[in-house]
């Protein structure tokens, strides 16, 4: 039976659906799980696709939400957030991960700072920005690169993005180094933009 | 004034205040580890530009505790935006300290833009940040240290003679962790 997303969620709580969905709501399902992996504090950058995620983290008083200028920033108050006691994650579209990496490494990585990031994967199959595109090729391989775990489950595997975020979270915490989950495009419904 | 006399000033404060201080990298962090080493000062050894980010997360996940960092002109002309997010959140908690010598000092004393016409203390309120004070003196340091927002400190170039730090990552974060987790209320 398809659910109609906006009655479940109606406009009152600050969710603007435009489609309804017939199976899961991404955004409610990458929510979910970072509640279940404990995150209480975000940093972010947006990108379009991320607007409903901010909506649901911004509706959530457990959650203090840190909106940043770039990245870099996200990262260096995340590691603070994380001396002090925080669960945090970064929220930023892929682009940002360059924007990013020497803050990784030279904190993150050298104090053994855990970091749950979860990024918009732009430029990728339904991608209508050409811009996108370079950086949306080399993500993977500059966190490959940087020995960061990533997970980048595929449109069919969206239904467990609930677990795959725990289960990032847990290695970040046990590895004590950043943990990436890469959701592209097709993830956040098409080009739902 | 010598920087190494300002952070020695702002290190007894932080003492005095039960603060967490975090200490910008390079010189910086060498000459606070020199004059007043402390399992509550956070000694940064990478990521330049990271040090007011670093105090401003953790003085958002402890609004309990208090918060210094110290940040130098080069690193954050580097991380400007970092302005605008402190003012942004303007935690009550948290003082930023530029202790701004118009040069990046651990590499060879190259100038910055502040040796000539960039003003970061109109650049902090240019962002929003509603206090903001400009010390000259080590009485003026004393008396703004308790303050919120930003400091800026004028100090001459130059680095004074002292040894790399020489406690591993995994201690110092150790060690700053444990002192992070005890319940300290404001004065």
């Amino acid at each position: 039976m398809e659910k109609d997303w906006r009655k479940i969620y109606p406009l009152s709580v600050g969710l603007i659906l435009t489609v309804p969905m017939t199976e899961m709501n991404p955004s409610q399902a990458v929510y979910k799980g970072m509640k279940h992996a404990g995150i209480n504090f975000v940093t972010s950058v947006p990108c379009v696709n991320l607007q409903e995620l901010f909506q649901l983290i911004d509706s959530d008083s457990e959650i203090v939400h840190v909106p940043v200028t770039r990245e870099e920033e996200g990262v260096g108050i995340c590691a603070g957030a994380y001396v002090g006691g925080k669960r945090p994650a970064l929220i930023m579209q892929n682009s940002g991960l360059g924007n990013s990496i020497n803050a990784l490494a030279s904190l993150d990585f050298l104090y053994h700072i855990p970091l749950l990031m979860i990024i918009s994967h732009r430029g990728g199959k339904g991608e209508t920005i050409v811009g996108q595109v370079p950086m949306g090729q080399l993500s993977p391989k500059l966190l490959n690169a940087m020995s960061i775990i990533q997970f980048s489950p595929s449109v069919e595997e969206a239904e467990k993005i609930e677990e795959i975020i725990v289960q990032a979270m847990d290695l970040s915490n046990k590895t004590g180094r950043a943990a990436a989950v890469l959701l592209d495009i097709e993830f956040w419904g098409g080009g739902r933009r | 004034m010598k920087r190494i006399e300002a952070i020695s000033i702002i290190a007894q404060e932080a003492k005095l205040q039960n603060a967490l201080l975090i200490g910008n990298i390079g010189f910086p962090s060498r000459e606070l580890y020199a004059v007043c080493d402390s399992p509550s000062n956070f000694y940064m050894l990478g990521s330049m530009g990271m040090s007011s980010s670093i105090g401003l997360g953790l003085a958002l996940a402890r609004p309990n505790r208090r918060v210094i960092s110290l940040d130098g002109d080069g690193s954050i002309l580097m991380n400007l935006g970092t302005l605008a997010t402190i003012a942004d959140q303007s935690p009550e908690n948290y003082l930023l300290v530029i202790l701004d010598n118009g040069c990046y000092g651990s590499t060879g004393c190259q100038p910055t833009c502040t040796c000539r016409k960039a003003n970061l203390a109109e650049m902090a309120r240019g962002a929003g940040i509603s206090q903001v004070i400009e010390a000259t003196t080590l009485k003026e340091i004393q008396q703004g240290s308790v303050n919120q927002g930003v400091m800026v400190v004028k100090v001459e170039v130059g680095n004074a003679q002292v040894p790399v730090i020489d406690i591993s990552p995994e201690e110092i974060i150790d060690r700053f962790m444990d002192r992070c987790a005890r319940p300290s209320p404001l004065p």
